[in-house]
């Protein structure tokens, strides 16, 4: 024992690092903001676990009076529109992930190529519009009355598929992490370039991919502006815009409850915070499940995102 | 002839390429650049007619009418005004807190702590603006929330936050630091995790104390990314998050003295008001004023430091 506290002596005096005072201060600086972050998310999952009575007597609580399932129960009763909601976000977000690798994988693999030819003209082609845009109102005309958009599933998909500066860390990455000599080798073995890049190319920057899957998804999973702007339809409001449909009324989701016998009677009886509020646990939770196994790849693509060519 | 005998040469020679960059250019094409040309609306007075291109051409041609009628409004200046301060202070404090919080992280003696408290910071960065809004209601709600039921107990008043505009800039600023700075910080975390360790013992060996090594030697090398990301964020002055702005307030109409900024008013005119022409005039005012700031902020960074510019 005694050992181990010289030790730790030791290396609490190690000129590397913080006095333990500045140490001390530091952790609580951190420790506190971090809380923080975190803080909202617990709240409102003991708001949601809350009897709803003891909530319109004594407002949003830390420790209720009165704990409760029954907001969970009327979601689960009444939950079409939610698991339609689910359903929605899930397919935008794998068919919205998929298209926007594909698009733009090759974009950037052709425009890191020097042997492409028109190169610099289509890295202009994306680079200038992160630099000059169009508005959200010619967007949206477009959008809807040119490519009929509106009330369509893509409409939650297409607008987000390709982003200019995903296009700008593909070439670099593809650029620092693959060989010319590998091209060249694939090339003298008579592989054609689809061949060269999904069997060459590929492997190599799944890194790459990997980031810009994990942003794309995250992008498409939290959307709700695309639906806010092109989606009257209820059966095609993905989750997040369900989320702020609900937010002043439950009506919303009765309205689209198949049960409906069973809706007539029940926005009176219904829970309406807290089952609100269990909706909107029911939908983070995924995503807060996830997030710390992902949020390494984060890291390693923000670190990517930060090297310039 | 010749020039084009040799472009169509250049074509078939690199067809595979071309075909490599084919669906992201019909992409850019409908979703960004045929909105550029689009813009001419902001100089017509816009009607919807048949299809795209007849609603554009049978419009009447109007010159700056749109412009003249938006900056003769008083939301003209508001929406200027809100956006550009707001973003100048999310500029300004974000990157010192972010910077400040990246060194804090990095310095922590326990580094599993340091993680830990990464994690959590980073957290608010996974979660949609709707959601963010959910969660400030649980703060802010009138007789529910929990910030009056503290005032309550220290014997206030309780107040109505979402009509008293007052409080939302510091309300809006402070939700943004929450949503991004564990963001940010991890950017520079990784920039110092970069920095080679020798410079450090370099510096020991000469007598420098931990706070001279962060002045002279971590935030330095701190400086090309910072310029580079502060250079993003002012070429997007003229641009505002539309979540924090549209969900966390709620869209309450008591507020947009200090809510409304050039993204909230353009999806108003758009999908609420319906004043087409005018509301893609303050589009293309924002677009051309974002334009004419990337590249002038980028000219004056290149003067100074050439490695540091964006292009």
């Amino acid at each position: 024992m005694k050992g181990d506290w010289a030790v730790f002596r030791k290396r609490k005096r190690d000129f590397h690092q913080l006095t333990p005072a500045w140490n001390i201060l530091f952790n609580l600086i951190a420790g506190i903001f971090a809380f923080a972050c975190v803080f909202p998310f617990l709240f409102v999952t003991i708001i949601s676990f809350t009897d709803e009575k003891t909530l319109a007597k004594n407002g949003y609580e830390l420790i209720p009076d009165q704990w409760s399932i029954e907001g969970y129960k009327y979601v689960f009763q009444t939950g079409d529109s939610l698991f339609r909601a689910y359903g929605v976000t899930i397919f935008t977000t794998v068919v919205g992930t998929v298209i926007s690798l594909i698009f733009i994988s090759l974009f950037s693999y052709a425009i890191s190529r020097k042997s492409f030819k028109f190169r610099n003209f289509f890295s202009f082609f994306a680079f200038f519009t992160m630099l000059f845009n169009g508005g959200l109102v010619p967007t949206y005309i477009v959008a809807t009355q040119l490519l009929g958009l509106k009330d369509s599933i893509w409409a939650l998909i297409l607008p987000m598929a390709v982003n200019a500066f995903y296009i700008m860390i593909m070439r670099t990455f593809y650029s620092t992490m693959v060989p010319d000599a590998l091209i060249e080798s694939g090339k003298i073995d008579g592989a054609g370039e689809l061949r060269i890049f999904t069997k060459l190319v590929l492997p190599l920057s799944l890194p790459g991919l990997a980031t810009i899957a994990l942003f794309s998804t995250l992008g498409y999973w939290n959307d709700w502006f695309n639906a806010l702007l092109y989606i009257d339809d209820p059966n095609l409001v993905p989750l997040q815009s369900m989320l702020m449909r609900i937010e002043t009324s439950m009506q919303f989701i009765l309205q689209n409850s198949q049960n409906s016998s069973l809706s007539t009677g029940l926005l009176q009886n219904m829970p309406q915070d807290t089952s609100r509020m269990a909706m909107v646990v029911l939908a983070t939770g995924p995503i807060i499940l996830a997030y710390p196994f992902f949020q390494r790849y984060f890291v390693q693509g923000l670190t990517i995102g930060a090297v310039k060519e | 002839m010749n020039a084009i005998g040799r472009f169509l040469k250049d074509v078939i020679k690199n067809r595979a390429m071309l075909l490599f960059v084919l669906p992201a250019t019909v992409w850019f094409l409908f979703f960004s650049y045929l909105p550029m040309f689009g813009t001419v609306i902001a100089f017509k007075e816009y009607r919807f007619s048949d299809g795209f291109l007849n609603s554009i051409i049978n419009s009447k041609w109007v010159g700056f009418d749109n412009f003249k009628f938006l900056f003769a409004t008083e939301d003209a200046y508001i929406i200027t005004r809100n956006t550009l301060l707001y973003n100048i202070v999310f500029i300004i404090f974000g990157l010192i807190l972010a910077v400040a919080m990246a060194i804090i992280l990095s310095e922590i003696v326990n580094k599993r702590l340091a993680k830990l408290y990464q994690t959590g910071m980073f957290m608010p960065y996974f979660l949609s603006w709707v959601i963010v809004g959910y969660f400030t209601f649980t703060f802010l709600s009138m007789d529910r929330g929990m910030l009056n039921q503290i005032l309550n107990f220290f014997g206030f008043e309780s107040i109505q936050w979402y009509s008293e505009a007052k409080y939302w800039p510091l309300i809006l600023v402070l939700i943004n630091f929450w949503k991004i700075i564990g963001y940010n910080s991890v950017v520079y975390l990784a920039a110092i995790m970069g920095i080679d360790k020798s410079l450090y013992e370099a510096a020991m060996i000469d007598g420098a104390n931990k706070w001279q090594q962060i002045r002279r030697i971590t935030i330095p090398m701190l400086a090309p990314i910072m310029t580079i990301l502060t250079l993003l964020a002012i070429g997007r002055i003229f641009y505002a998050d539309f979540g924090l702005f549209y969900q966390v307030p709620r869209d309450s109409g008591a507020l947009y003295s200090v809510t409304n900024v050039i993204d909230t008013y353009v999806y108003r005119g758009l999908k609420v008001t319906g004043e087409i022409g005018m509301t893609t005039a303050a589009g293309l005012y924002q677009s051309f004023v974002g334009f004419i700031l990337v590249i002038t902020s980028n000219y004056i960074v290149r003067r100074f430091n050439k490695d540091n510019a964006l292009f």
